[in-house]
């Protein structure tokens, strides 16, 4: 039986752009190693997890053995989850003791994004930094979440442990963890695990096409800045053409050997596995069974449906439709991977193209919108292209404090504010702040919003919940774009949300999710777009024509739930190498005055 | 030895910043409890949802808080007496109570906002 990865070490990391199989690579490596009669932990620390439905099984906060998979165990660390078992652990010793004002004010400050954030953090550190938590298993396996959060998290124990030695003043912004100074051995000891290689193993899982390897070697040189150097590469979705006369089967094989051929050489150098395309979704432990063997048996070919008539509408017609409104917020969600930001730079462009005014921006951590932005000629002046950067905001907020707040202030006090903003939770609130600003754009010009995967936005909507409800209490000390956001997204005529999808079981299901947390925020999407469909095209290729019979599967559940489904052709040029970012200058949001 | 004692509401920090707005009062107040520190008075401050084991061990706190709830705080102590309740005491008003020559011109007035917001029932919590 042959595992993904030769000499395992005990813990393994799977980090890699949303969408390129990361939890598929990470459950197929736990499965193939508890065949060869390893005690395997496979844990998701991804707030949108969906290791449940690849596994087939419903995972809690304690590991879950996996039924026909003798030695596996599973868990997903679940942030809210977290948050709670953490607020409990704080408030429940004084129920009875304090008054009930005081017992609902504590749990109230102790519900913000911030905590969740932390808890899931702390939850994260006693599995890594604690062997006598999982002495029970062999090896320990992190599905981890999209590269920006990942990366947040494992810096997470350098910035705290550093953040807690520094913090003189004792009392300071540790915000509502202050409790967990007395972890910081326990910090320390994730930091070392994470560093030492003979521990810890980092897997980066990339497709085979240029953005995708491009965000790998972004990651493997953050990782081995931070001192992780113990990396090896998944290259999943490797394709060969098995009929030379199908266009698109050849398209598609030349652009994963054009990707190659430019392999960044920090990766050349690193330990590299390709997993070919496979011709069936990764659901279900079979099916991840066989992609742990490379396709091994598991070549299963279904016959092709002749009922896969829907068309679904193009882009353009979003794009007409929304010219009418003549400005306004567009927002483009769903799974990190899906194409959010080719969408979200396409409708830009169509909107520039127009003669609009149009802002194309960003929050997500790991973006590249620059590099997506489009070529338009003469029309490039109408777009400005714009980026939320946390490291930038919280720097600019922290000097707009400095500035107001902190107007006055003696020597010492100033010091004392300038510690409290050195605190993990500024770049949150600076952060927050610029999205808000951001959307409050939308009022005189279009704002195209490439927004954060799937997790990272729910935060920072459940903080536009959280701070909509403060504001309204008080509401002559926050910012007017920060009284007036959740208002802004909830109004149809304002906000266009665009649920963004690949035509897979997962990704659709996860923005299905997506749009029931965002109706409990009441907030209606405005349309689906499923991306890279093979459904509008003719393949011959037997792997494309059976990936092309599931989509019509997938493209059934969606059909009748959605008001407008965009369905968006396979192509090689949508891919990100196509854009042109030398017309435009990336400009972040905090400099970008109206030139 | 003077000893003062702040119990301040539920809070994400001693300055607020994290807060949706900032207040400069808030920031003023822990600016001041950072000089009289300086000036060598012993300093504590609690926070509600941090350390409330100091409130429930405290029954001047606990009986201000079963009568006024959150609007109690922030509840001053200097040594065993209640010096102010519900509001920010000025740097002029700390350097009395501790027997101290105000050190600063900066004038804070008393106020009864703070970094997360008086208590009510949907306050989320700045954090």
């Amino acid at each position: 039986m042959s595992t993904l990865i030769k000499h395992p070490t005990r813990i393994l990391f799977f980090t890699g752009k949303g969408g390129v199989g990361k939890t598929s690579a990470a459950c197929a490596t736990a499965i193939g190693l508890a065949d060869t009669g390893q005690r395997v932990l496979l844990v998701s620390t991804d707030p949108a997890s969906n290791l449940d439905e690849v596994l087939g099984v419903e995972l809690g906060a304690a590991p879950t053995a996996i039924p026909n998979v003798p030695g596996l165990s599973a868990l997903n660390i679940d942030p809210e989850q977290a948050a709670r078992t953490y607020r409990e652990h704080v408030v429940g010793p004084y129920r009875g003791v304090l008054p009930t004002a005081a017992i609902a004010s504590m749990e109230e400050q102790l519900s913000g994004a911030c905590t969740v954030e932390i808890a899931a953090f702390d939850e994260f550190s006693k599995l890594l930094g604690d062997p006598a938590v999982t002495a029970a298993f062999d090896h320990v396996i992190f599905d981890t979440a999209p590269t920006g959060h990942t990366l947040r998290l494992l810096e997470l124990p350098a910035a705290w442990t550093s953040f807690i030695d520094d913090n003189v003043g004792g009392t300071s912004c540790l915000g509502p963890l202050a409790g967990l100074a007395a972890q910081k051995a326990l910090y320390a000891a994730s930091n070392d695990a994470l560093r030492d290689a003979s521990q810890t193993t980092l897997v980066l899982v990339a497709r085979p096409d240029r953005s995708s390897l491009a965000e790998a070697e972004r990651t493997r040189g953050e990782l081995a800045q931070l001192g992780v150097a113990n990396v090896r590469l998944i290259l999943n979705g490797v394709f060969q053409a098995r009929d030379r006369g199908d266009a698109i089967a050849v398209a598609m094989e030349a652009r994963g050997h054009v990707a190659l051929a430019a392999l960044p050489p920090g990766l050349r150098a690193v330990e590299r596995i390709d997993v070919p395309l496979l011709p069936f979704g990764l659901v279900g432990i079979a099916a991840l069974r066989a992609m742990g063997t490379l396709g091994g048996s598991a070549g299963v070919l279904v016959p092709e449906s002749a009922t896969d008539a829907f068309r679904g509408q193009r882009l353009e017609e979003i794009v007409d439709e929304l010219a009418k409104r003549g400005k306004g917020v567009v927002m483009t969600m769903g799974k990190g991977g899906v194409g959010k930001t080719t969408v979200a730079a396409r409708i830009a462009g169509e909107l520039a193209r127009r003669g609009f005014a149009v802002t194309l921006t960003t929050t997500d951590p790991a973006a590249h919108v620059a590099q997506a932005a489009r070529d338009l000629g003469e029309h490039a002046s109408q777009l400005r292209v714009t980026r939320i950067d946390p490291e930038l905001e919280s720097r600019r907020y922290t000097d707009e404090v400095l500035a107001t707040a902190g107007r006055g202030l003696d020597a010492q006090g100033r010091a004392l504010l300038e510690e409290d903003l050195r605190s993990p939770c500024t770049a949150e609130i600076a952060v927050f702040r610029a999205f808000a600003e951001t959307v409050a754009e939308g009022e005189d010009r279009f704002v195209v919003i490439d927004t954060a995967p799937t997790g990272h936005t729910l935060l920072l909507l459940d903080a536009a919940e959280s701070y909509h409800r403060e504001v309204l209490r008080k509401p002559s000390g926050s910012p007017e774009a920060v009284q007036r956001l959740l208002p802004r997204l909830r109004d149809p005529s304002f906000t266009h949300i665009l649920l963004v999808t690949l035509p897979e079981a997962t990704p659709i299901h996860e923005a299905m999710q997506l749009e029931r947390d965002l109706a409990r925020a009441d907030i209606k999407p405005f349309a689906w777009v499923v991306n890279q469909s093979l459904t509008p095209l003719t393949v011959t290729d037997p792997v494309l024509r059976t990936r092309r019979a599931h989509e019509a599967t997938h493209l059934r559940e969606l059909v009748g739930h959605a008001a407008r489904i965009v369905l968006e052709p396979w192509s090689d040029s949508v891919s990100l190498h196509d854009w042109h970012a030398s017309t435009l200058t990336p400009v972040v949001r905090a400099t970008s005055a109206h030139a | 030895m003077t000893a003062v004692r702040v119990f301040d509401p539920s809070m994400c920090c001693s300055t607020g910043i994290c807060g949706p707005s900032v207040d400069p009062a808030l920031v003023r107040f822990a600016a001041d409890l950072a000089w009289l520190k300086a000036q060598g008075v012993t300093v504590e401050r609690f926070n509600l949802s941090q350390q409330p084991a100091a409130f429930a061990e405290d029954a001047a706190v606990k009986a201000a808080l079963e009568a006024r709830g959150e609007a109690s705080l922030p509840l001053v102590k200097v040594n065993d007496e209640v010096k102010s309740s519900g509001g920010f005491p000025s740097r002029e008003e700390l350097s009395a109570w501790v027997g101290l020559a105000s050190g600063s011109d900066a004038e804070v007035k008393p106020t009864s906002k703070r970094c997360c917001g008086e208590s009510r029932a949907d306050k989320p919590g700045c954090c």
